[in-house]
């Protein structure tokens, strides 16, 4: 039934594999050897890819991540069987999480040793069924280029997502002078991009009566590259528009009709927005539960309209009125071609928005000549980068500030742990970003916990020259932690507030790194310029007030209305 | 509400694995699961019987189930009319003298008996999951020493 192609040449596993990453155009392979893949470190030796020797697993997928997420391409990682597998487990679930299109390779004993617990030997295939798009077993050496084409296709296509080779050390090893047909062929997996007209109709037609339309634009306008076209649609009926954290740099964020992020830290005006339309149309988010917060509450005198490429996500949170299966920018594109007698006046809803938006903007001490504000870090390196770095966050209260206060400013900008919260992300993601785009200033901005949890990857900025700037929000704290422990565990700050820190500036120098530390509110915007302008890689350490909060915000499971510490 | 969903999926390893585990990570309660080949090479159908508080949770489980890349289709026949099977093995005792009693119980629901010792014999039964818990409960009485059920498998009635 499969048809055997005969090659000229006989071929290891191993070298299959290179050529089928050679035919991908794969840029650059992130990981990390050991014994079961060893067969295939000795033919990266004579390999033209880059591989980039990160200090651990999960950094190694991070920074694969980082990649992927700034330029759209699928992110390459290897790694060994057993713990250097499960140690990319973290990774791999944030890529689901986010839908980042990703290949990982991951060691694997032998066959014959499978499943006998076998020296590093641990269950890939049953350890990553729920945090991959899809898994494969490499079980014949025939199979290698076949696997590793759909892997990709799979990986960068429809709902984007992370794809997991296990790959048996035998079967690097095994020669072949014949493979396998190559062909895709998934009848299974056949991802709808064209929107159905009939429900583009009827988005149009609820447009048209529509006085109070508002647009949730997620992470997938930025995913399919539709952002002009976000832009002509909103400006063409006026509607408001709110991002999701994912989607930021999908609209101009000094256009007036961008009300700013929404959910659980979003912007007043973005959550009221989100409370009271009578249509929402979303593109592509998929209603988290930090956006959504209270589902019953949330738009509940809405006509829905949810455009996502995965069927699954329509109708998964709130009930969609008119659900669209396709792709953003297809969807986005057509809808523009289409028109619309307006039949209402959306005045009165725009100049609320716009009230709402002008008395409340994310705000805070702006004259703190005390400490440092977090907040303050953020808008000056707004100013330095021109709201044009690719930044990256970890995870916790500087994430929010970022989110808050950096002006986006295009697809492919953001990259941060929107789904899976992980800690230890920002910092190897960044290294990614920054060996994908070498010219383009990257910042990774991390809080002092999460730093401390992949800072090991400090060691490779100057093994591949990696210009990055990395600026350490240092509250002395776990903040995100601090901060709910104050408001719902009445401040008993159990295990959140750090006993003794690193001094991050020697931490970096032992790693050749240049470090300075920011203490000062009265110069930090002739520091932050200063240590801008270093030729090199950098960690700056801010020190900045641990008592500050993220607001405005949200309780859990409260609605988006509900709202504290709106000023 | 107990559903009856059918899926046909690749027959590839772990497969069931992938489908189980959409369902069970969902935390909706899996009643019977049977799988099996079909006439088509490489392709297995697969029969669930689900218990979800709501046509919303059930529809749920399909979409997620017709994500999966294996899965070529899945649909949720508990409304179309179809037909559905359940097999049901069992060892009962049956001394000499009950024998012909539970012969006239066995007859009824056209139940076999396919093996036959000093003190019990193995029945074996078919037809709908009511049909074998009716059998079940009637045979109970005379001692039910060991009991093998399949799981129900079933799909749509041809087109009339």
């Amino acid at each position: 039934m499969i048809k055997v192609e005969k090659q000229t040449t006989t071929k290891s596993g191993a070298q299959l594999l290179i050529d089928a990453l050679n035919a991908q155009n794969v840029e650059m392979i992130f990981g990390y050897p050991g014994g079961a893949v060893l067969p295939l470190y000795d033919a990266f030796y004579d390999c033209d890819i880059p591989h980039i020797l990160t200090r651990h697993e999960q950094g190694a997928v991070h920074a694969a991540e980082g990649y992927a997420r700034v330029t759209g391409k699928a992110g390459v990682v290897v790694v060994t069987s057993g713990p250097g597998a499960t140690n990319a487990l973290t990774g791999i679930a944030d890529a689901m999480s986010d839908s980042i299109p990703m290949v990982i390779f991951t060691g694997q004993v032998a066959t014959p040793g499978i499943g006998k617990d076998a020296f590093q030997e641990a269950d890939m295939i049953g350890l990553t069924i729920p945090i991959t798009k899809y898994n494969y077993q490499v079980r014949d050496v025939k199979d290698i280029p076949k696997i590793i084409k759909e892997a990709f296709h799979i990986a960068t296509t429809g709902r984007q997502g992370p794809v997991v080779i296990d790959l048996p050390k035998d079967m690097s090893l095994a020669t072949t002078d014949t493979v396998n047909d190559d062909t895709i062929h998934l009848p299974g997996y056949q991802p709808t991009l064209k929107p159905n007209g009939m429900q583009l109709e009827k988005l149009m037609q609820a447009l048209a009566t529509s006085s109070k339309p508002v647009i949730l634009a997620g992470a997938g306008v930025n995913h399919s590259r539709a952002t002009a076209e976000l832009l002509d649609f909103a400006e063409r009926y006026q509607i408001p528009v709110v991002n999701t954290l994912l989607g930021l740099g999908s609209f101009p964020q000094d256009h007036p009709l961008f009300l700013g992020m929404g959910g659980m830290h979003g912007s007043y005006a973005a959550n009221m927005a989100l409370t009271d339309p009578d249509l929402l149309i979303n593109f592509g988010s998929r209603f988290d539960d930090r956006m959504v917060g209270a589902p019953k509450e949330f738009a509940k005198h809405a006509v829905i309209a949810h455009i996502d490429i995965d069927p699954a996500e329509i109708g998964k949170v709130l009930t969609t009125k008119i659900p669209i299966v396709a792709d953003i920018k297809e969807t986005l594109t057509q809808l523009l071609e289409m028109s619309i007698t307006d039949e209402t006046d959306k005045t009165h809803w725009y100049k609320l928005n716009m009230t709402r938006k002008e008395r409340h903007p994310f705000t805070y001490n702006r004259d703190s000549k005390a400490e440092i504000k977090p907040q303050k870090v953020i808008e000056i390196i707004g100013e330095i980068t021109e709201g044009k770095a690719l930044v990256a966050t970890d995870v916790g209260q500087h994430q929010m500030w970022v989110a808050q206060f950096y002006p986006f400013s295009h697809d492919h900008q953001i990259m941060t742990s929107g789904g899976l919260g992980t800690m230890g992300f920002g910092f190897p993601a960044a290294i990614g970003a920054q060996l994908a785009y070498p010219e383009q200033t990257v910042v990774a901005f991390v809080g002092d916990g999460g730093f401390q949890m992949t800072n090991q990857e400090l060691a490779i900025l100057n093994d591949y020259n990696i210009n990055l700037k990395t600026v350490i929000i240092n509250n002395g704290s776990l903040g995100m932690v601090r901060q709910w422990q104050e408001k719902f565990h009445n401040e008993r700050y159990s295990h959140s507030i750090f006993q003794s820190q690193p001094d991050f500036v020697k931490l970096a120098e032992a790693y050749g790194v240049k470090g300075v530390r920011l203490t000062d509110p009265q110069t930090l915007a002739a520091d932050l310029k200063e240590a801008f302008a270093y030729p090199g890689p950098i960690v700056i350490d801010c020190v900045v007030s641990p008592s500050e909060l993220v607001l405005p915000m949200i309780p859990p499971g409260k609605a988006n209305h509900q709202m504290e510490g709106v000023e | 509400m107990r559903r009856i969903i059918t899926a046909t999926v690749n027959n590839s390893s772990g497969v069931l694995n992938r489908i189980t585990g959409v369902i069970s990570r969902r935390q909706y309660n899996i009643d019977s699961i049977s799988v099996g080949w079909t006439e088509t090479p490489n392709v297995s159908r697969i029969t669930i019987v689900v218990h979800v508080d709501s046509l919303y949770e059930i529809e749920q489980v399909t979409k997620q189930l017709n994500k999966q890349i294996d899965v070529l289709k899945v649909s949720d026949i508990t409304d179309d009319p179809h037909m559905e099977r359940e097999l049901a093995l069992i060892k009962v005792n049956a001394p000499a003298a009950n024998r012909a009693e539970l012969n006239s119980i066995i007859e009824p629901f056209r139940a076999t008996i396919i093996d036959v010792g000093k003190t019990s014999v193995v029945v074996q039964v078919a037809g709908t999951s009511e049909k074998v818990n009716a059998f079940v409960d009637s045979i109970r009485p005379y001692g039910i020493q060991q009991m093998a059920r399949t799981g129900v498998t079933g799909f749509t009635r041809s087109a009339k």
